[in-house]
């Protein structure tokens, strides 16, 4: 097993050395050495086991084996996607202001950005790293809020890294049109792996919507290894969606990681569906007095799905607000993991925290382990948290099935009902009827009305 | 339109309905009162279906046919309807989602058409003046944060779309203030008709000046402890319940059965 694990470390070092050779960017002297020092943490950690107490529930053994093609997400080989094809991932609302990735790379060909206004940069990261204007300030940002010391998939991304998104909206800025950032795996190689990579950076009381999601054109095994850094400045506002509807096939890891500036509002909502196993470790340090978020998350799965999620928030400096609901469906023989820590620092008064995990289990077979936990170090606080698990009330389906509502759908009207809470908050129309429609279909329920 | 014959039920093994009878005809309204548990709601539970309540004896003929074999939700298209004492919340779905989707299930089950969203609303606005409910409680949530009196209004306003051919109202009247309790009344007053039937439960006789039923039956220990007409409610009010419930101890089969 050990030997495996290192076998397969080493493929991602072939890979690694492959890129380190053809990358441009690798010119810029600190990308490269930042890149080099990632993947000598990535082969110091290796790949997490069971026994760490963060990975206790989620096995990451399938990922390891998986004998993907080292050729990693290659620039300048183009996938058989076709826009028409992508066209299913996209949303309307960001029909002119979105940027497709297929396989981790950026395709400028099926990109659209005529509906982003001046005051927003949205190009590939790698190409701002070696442009004079943006290079410092990337270099101040990038891996500074993820910190690939402590992760290792975050240390296997930073140091793979050959494309990727960086979103600058500069003072002021305020975007009407959300910004859709479209990953798209298509695996036509069997097993492939993809790196996305975002850095935002929200100046002074900007204010935009960023829309985070991911899929696959087909149902094969592959890996997408994804970080996201956010940094807010004072008085910026950003809403960030991220919707992970992966092939079931897939195996999703991702880190997110937000970095809260004065009085600015973070609010984010992730959705995940999709993927055979997937991760999501979500990071929000509140290092400035004033900052609120919502940090919230809605995961329906079924069959054996497995879908973790360990979320941070860490409140550090007095007057911050943070909200946390995430809600889980499970069918089947799913499993889910909520992991939800908040930590309240020493002198962090008047800090305001809300935490919340419900979950719904459509089945016997199926598991939930969730962990909310609280560390108060501060007095004079607001906090609370909880988290519940249970199946749909019998009082609840008598009341609807004495309604003539059969028993099939009144249990699918209860699940949607559940599922509500997090997508009626959603305020891209689009994103919300797509996932209105995906959890009926899950339930096989059609409502209007 | 329903015959109950010594109907017993229990709930996780204990015994709460133990013999009654009762004959419900087209046209008729009937009021069924008695004190705290004696077995009013589960009366009307049983008769909805739930699944909590097993029969252990007795028969119940709703339309010449075994009510009893009927799942809930089959009663409810067969026209059987209950108005809940305490009606539940139903988070995330929306009043007029779930009165369509109920509505639909019904025509469906006569073999009608659907009514698609847009017919459904007018539809609705109509029979929410029956209850003179406020356009605003139909985008809301089922039942959730609505007060204890909006709830019991919600139950009407179900009651009229669904048009019911024996509806059950289990103490639609607690919780409603006067001018509430006027309208309720009224919208019931209104759906009643020479076709259909309504079983009031009620512990007021408030409630039955506005509703006046053909028969009150008062039941006390799971058993019809005694029945008369709307006379027997006013007389209940001034003496209360114990001059009945002492007058049944002890006797054996106490229930007489309506005409
Ligand atoms: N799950 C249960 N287990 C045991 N006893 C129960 C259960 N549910 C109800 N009962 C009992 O059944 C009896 C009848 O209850 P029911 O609710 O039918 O009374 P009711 O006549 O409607 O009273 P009220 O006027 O207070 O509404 C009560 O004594 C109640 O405690
Ligand atoms: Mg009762």
């Amino acid at each position: 097993m050990v030997s495996q694990i290192v076998k397969e470390e080493n493929q991602y070092q072939a890979a690694f050395r492959q890129l380190q050779q053809r990358t441009t960017a690798s010119d810029v002297a600190w990308f490269g050495r930042l890149r080099e020092s990632a993947m000598d943490r990535f082969e110091q950690l290796g790949f997490p086991s069971v026994k760490e107490e963060e990975w206790k529930y989620t096995n990451v053994a399938p990922i390891t084996k998986l004998t993907f093609d080292p050729a990693l997400p290659a620039i300048d080989v183009d996938s058989l996607a076709t826009s028409t094809e992508l066209a299913r991932f996209g949303y309307p609302e960001a029909q002119t202001s979105q940027l497709v990735f297929v396989n981790g790379a950026l395709r400028s060909n099926l990109s659209s950005l005529a509906g982003v206004p001046a005051g927003v940069v949205a190009i590939d990261l790698v190409e701002a790293i070696a442009d004079a204007k943006y290079g410092e300030l990337i270099r101040e940002q990038l891996a500074r809020s993820a910190d690939y010391n402590a992760n290792a998939f975050t240390a296997l991304n930073t140091a793979c890294v050959s494309s990727g998104a960086f979103i600058l909206i500069r003072k002021g800025t305020e975007l009407e049109s959300p910004l859709h950032l479209n990953f798209v795996s298509d695996p036509s190689a069997p097993n492939s792996v993809s790196f996305p990579r975002v850095l935002i950076i929200s100046e002074e009381n900007s204010r935009a919507t960023v829309i985070e999601s991911y899929a696959g054109t087909n149902d094969a095994a592959y890996f997408t290894n994804a970080v996201v850094e956010i940094v807010l400045k004072d008085g910026a506002r950003l809403e960030h969606y991220k919707v992970q509807r992966e092939s079931v096939e897939a195996y999703h890891v991702a880190t997110t990681s937000a970095d809260l500036g004065p009085n600015s509002s973070y609010d984010s909502t992730t959705i995940n569906f999709g993927a055979r196993l997937s991760r999501h470790d979500i990071h929000v340090k509140m290092a400035h007095e004033g900052a609120e978020c919502w940090v919230d998350g809605l995961y329906v799965v079924s069959s054996d799905q497995h879908t973790d999620t360990h979320s941070v928030i860490d409140h550090q400096q007095p007057h911050c607000t943070s909200h946390q609901l995430y809600k889980g469906i499970l069918d089947g023989k799913s499993r889910a993991v909520f992991n939800g820590k908040i930590f309240v620092r020493h002198g962090a008064q008047k800090t305001d925290a809300m935490q919340t995990n419900k979950n719904l289990l459509l089945s016997d077979e199926a598991r939930v382990d969730t962990k909310p936990q609280l560390e108060i170090l501060a007095d004079d606080v607001k906090c609370a948290h909880g988290a519940a698990v249970g199946q749909l009330e019998e009082d609840e389906l008598f009341y609807l099935e004495t309604r003539g509502i059969h028993p099939e759908l009144a249990k699918n009207l209860l699940t949607y009902g559940f599922a509500e809470e997090v997508i009626g908050k959603i305020k891209v129309d689009s994103i919300r009827e797509q996932l209105d429609e995906a959890v009926l279909n899950r339930i096989n329920a059609r409502l209007e009305a | 339109m329903l015959e109950v014959r010594d109907l017993h039920a229990s709930i996780n093994g204990s015994p709460i309905l133990k013999g009654i009878d009762l004959t419900i005809k087209k046209g008729e309204i009937h009021a069924i009162m008695g004190p705290n548990g004696s077995g009013k709601s589960t009366l009307a539970k049983v008769l909805a279906g739930h699944p909590a309540y097993e029969v252990t004896k007795g028969q119940v003929l709703y339309e010449g046919k075994n009510l009893l074999e009927m799942a809930p939700d089959e009663r409810a298209r067969e026209g059987v309807f209950m108005a809940f004492q305490y009606p539940i919340e139903v988070p995330g779905v929306s009043n007029a989602q779930f009165l369509r989707l109920a509505y639909n299930e019904k025509r469906k089950h006569l073999g009608e058409e659907e009514l698609d969203p847009l017919e459904f609303k007018d539809l609705l606005k109509e029979r929410a003046k029956i209850v003179e409910m406020d356009a605003s409680f139909m985008t809301r949530s089922v039942n959730e944060g609505f007060s204890g009196g909006e709830k019991k209004r919600n139950e009407i306003l179900q009651m009229a779309v669904l048009e019911p051919k024996l509806a059950i109202l289990d103490e639609t009247d607690s919780g409603l203030d006067i001018d509430a309790l006027r309208i309720v009344a009224g919208g019931v007053n209104h759906l009643h008709n020479s076709e259909n039937a309504v079983v009031l439960v009620t512990h007021y006789q408030r409630l039955l000046n506005y509703i006046v039923p053909h028969y009150v039956h008062v039941l006390a220990g799971g058993r019809i402890a005694r029945e008369g007409g709307k006379e027997l409610a006013l007389e209940l009010e001034e003496k209360g319940y114990d001059w009945i419930t002492s007058s049944v101890t002890g006797s054996g089969s106490s229930a007489v059965s309506v005409i």
